[in-house]
């Protein structure tokens, strides 16, 4: 089953944790990014750019607003995602808690639609 | 003449079988089957099938393994030399089929890896196609292969038929991978080559073991169900439920001879799931129309198969027979038995059939309630849009 984890943070405090425990937190995630590799879990995964980044595009009435800075106002941005294909969703659940984010803020676990269908 | 895919998928075991029972390395043999199995998909197109297809394998795939032995040895610094044996072309009247599903179907590893697993070392798919079906990057799938065959070294599983006391156990297992691969092609028109894939392996187990009444009815099952590939989507992939199929879209060879394994399988030895599966999907397939279905004959086949395989799964499909039986209220009152079992209380097929029997019930708004509901909960986009349908006709039925 495919299940894609959202990571939210506040990258700003996360940077500014003492180098002990950013280097803990950089090192947690190297080692479930090489478990899912060996384990064959890994589909993708992305870290987002720093949500001061984000165009937010709108089109009303046909003409298109671009304002800068995210959709939703708060201090916790979506700021990356991992693909994983798991055997269960226990499994899922368990590697977002593992992932440093959930610690300090949340991890989102989202199944996949697929084009599967069982006969009804 | 055999097209080349095939003639490779039917020797692909073969090849491996002489190979592992020669050199033991199960993982190593493999992977020098996998590269000769690429090379003569390469070269036998250009070049013509060679007289003898089967030796040409066996000849590259253990040189294969030669170049990777040595290299190993050498990387160890190993004194000892590698050399290979005359090998042996014959071995007619010999199937490694089997012994190869033993071990792919291997108890110790998941579904999933039992199923990626068989594919490439029993089907001889290559690791692209199979990633390709599952829509994960080569990469992943190459990694979820060899994790597969690490297990197996670590469970000491060796090539070899297992003993009588295990056999049966070991047998249900490999029966349950080659159902996961049906299963796997049946519910996706993209995969549908996983069908064939898994109607074969099946057929070369039953060519095997032709008095298994399991196997039979293993069969017969995927026969039976593949028979209605054909009407149970749309042209737009759109879902088509077994009561509004087109019958006539059926494929009537594939039920003459699935409902003569059924037959088959009823005299041969102790009662099994897949018989009384096969034998439901045989009364589905036989019945002239959705209103002609035999409802009291499904209904004693699933009492027996709940009895025999209890599972919360079977149980939905008991309600729906009781319902079509007994009407809807007794359905319904099965299903409020399943609201505990939290193997299935959060499942969207309890809502759908619960929408069902309440639609059914003339309770169109709670219906609608529960179709939504299990819209809500199904990962799958065609059931998704199929139940958000019935949702929007129950509640036409509300106003009216």
């Amino acid at each position: 089953m495919k299940y894609m984890l959202l990571i939210y943070n506040n990258i700003d405090a996360l940077m500014s944790l003492p180098k002990d425990e950013l280097d803990g937190v950089m090192g947690d995630v190297d080692t479930i990014m090489t478990e899912l590799r060996e384990r064959g879990e890994l589909i993708g995964g992305h870290a987002l750019a720093h949500p001061s980044q984000t165009k937010t595009v709108r089109v009303r009435d046909g003409a298109v607003a671009t304002t800068d800075g995210p959709f939703v106002e708060a201090k916790e941005q979506f700021a990356g995602t991992l693909l994983i294909d798991v055997d269960t969703e226990e499994r899922a659940v368990e590697i977002a808690a593992r992932w440093p984010d959930a610690r300090y803020y949340a991890m989102e676990v989202r199944a996949i639609m697929h084009d599967a269908s069982t006969e009804l | 003449m055999e097209p080349i895919e095939g003639l490779l998928r039917r020797l692909a075991p073969q090849v491996l079988g002489v190979l592992v029972r020669r050199h033991g390395r199960f993982d190593a043999c493999e992977d020098a089957v996998q590269e000769a199995l690429l090379a003569a998909a390469l070269q036998w197109p250009q070049e013509g099938v060679p007289d003898n297809p089967y030796g040409w394998l066996i000849t590259v795939a253990s040189r294969r393994l030669l170049d990777e032995l040595r290299a190993e040895s050498s990387r160890a610094r190993r004194e000892e030399t590698v050399y290979v044996q005359d090998v042996e072309t014959d071995v007619a009247g010999h199937d490694d089929t089997l012994t190869l599903l033993f071990l792919c179907c291997h108890p110790d590893l998941s579904g999933p890896s039992q199923v990626a697993l068989t594919l490439r070392a029993a089907g001889g798919l290559t690791t692209a196609e199979i990633a390709q079906a599952f829509l994960v990057p080569e990469a992943t799938m190459a990694q979820r292969i060899s994790r597969a065959k690490a297990t197996l070294k670590a469970s000491e599983a060796g090539f070899a038929v297992p003993a009588s006391e295990e056999f049966d156990v070991r047998l249900r297992a490999v029966l349950h991978g080659l159902y996961l691969i049906f299963n796997e092609g049946y519910t996706s028109l993209r995969r549908a080559d996983l069908t064939a894939e898994a109607i074969r392996l099946t057929r070369v187990v039953h060519a095997l073991l032709p008095n298994d009444g399991e196997v039979t009815s293993l069969l017969a099952l995927m026969l039976l169900t593949d028979a209605r590939r054909g009407a149970r989507t749309r042209a737009d992939g759109s879902i088509v439920p077994l009561a509004e199929q087109d019958r006539s879209l059926w494929d009537r060879e594939a039920i003459r001879e699935g409902a003569g394994l059924v037959e088959r399988a009823l005299s041969s030895g102790p009662l099994g799931a897949y018989r009384l599966q096969a034998a439901i999907a045989a009364v589905h397939a036989e019945a002239a129309s959705a209103e002609d279905t035999d409802w009291r004959e499904i209904l004693v086949l699933y009492e027996l198969l709940e009895r025999i395989a209890p599972n919360p799964m079977v149980t939905l499909n008991r309600a729906v027979a009781l319902g079509m039986v007994h009407g809807p209220r007794a359905g319904l009152d099965l299903l409020a038995t399943l609201d505990a079992d939290e193997r299935v209380s959060g499942h969207h097929r309890l809502f759908a059939v619960r929408a069902h029997l309440l639609d059914e019930a003339g309770e169109s708004t709670a219906a609608r309630e529960a179709y939504l509901e299990a819209a809500r909960r199904t990962t799958s986009v065609p059931e998704r849009r199929y139940l958000e349908e019935r949702a929007a006709s129950s509640s036409r039925r509300t106003r009216r």
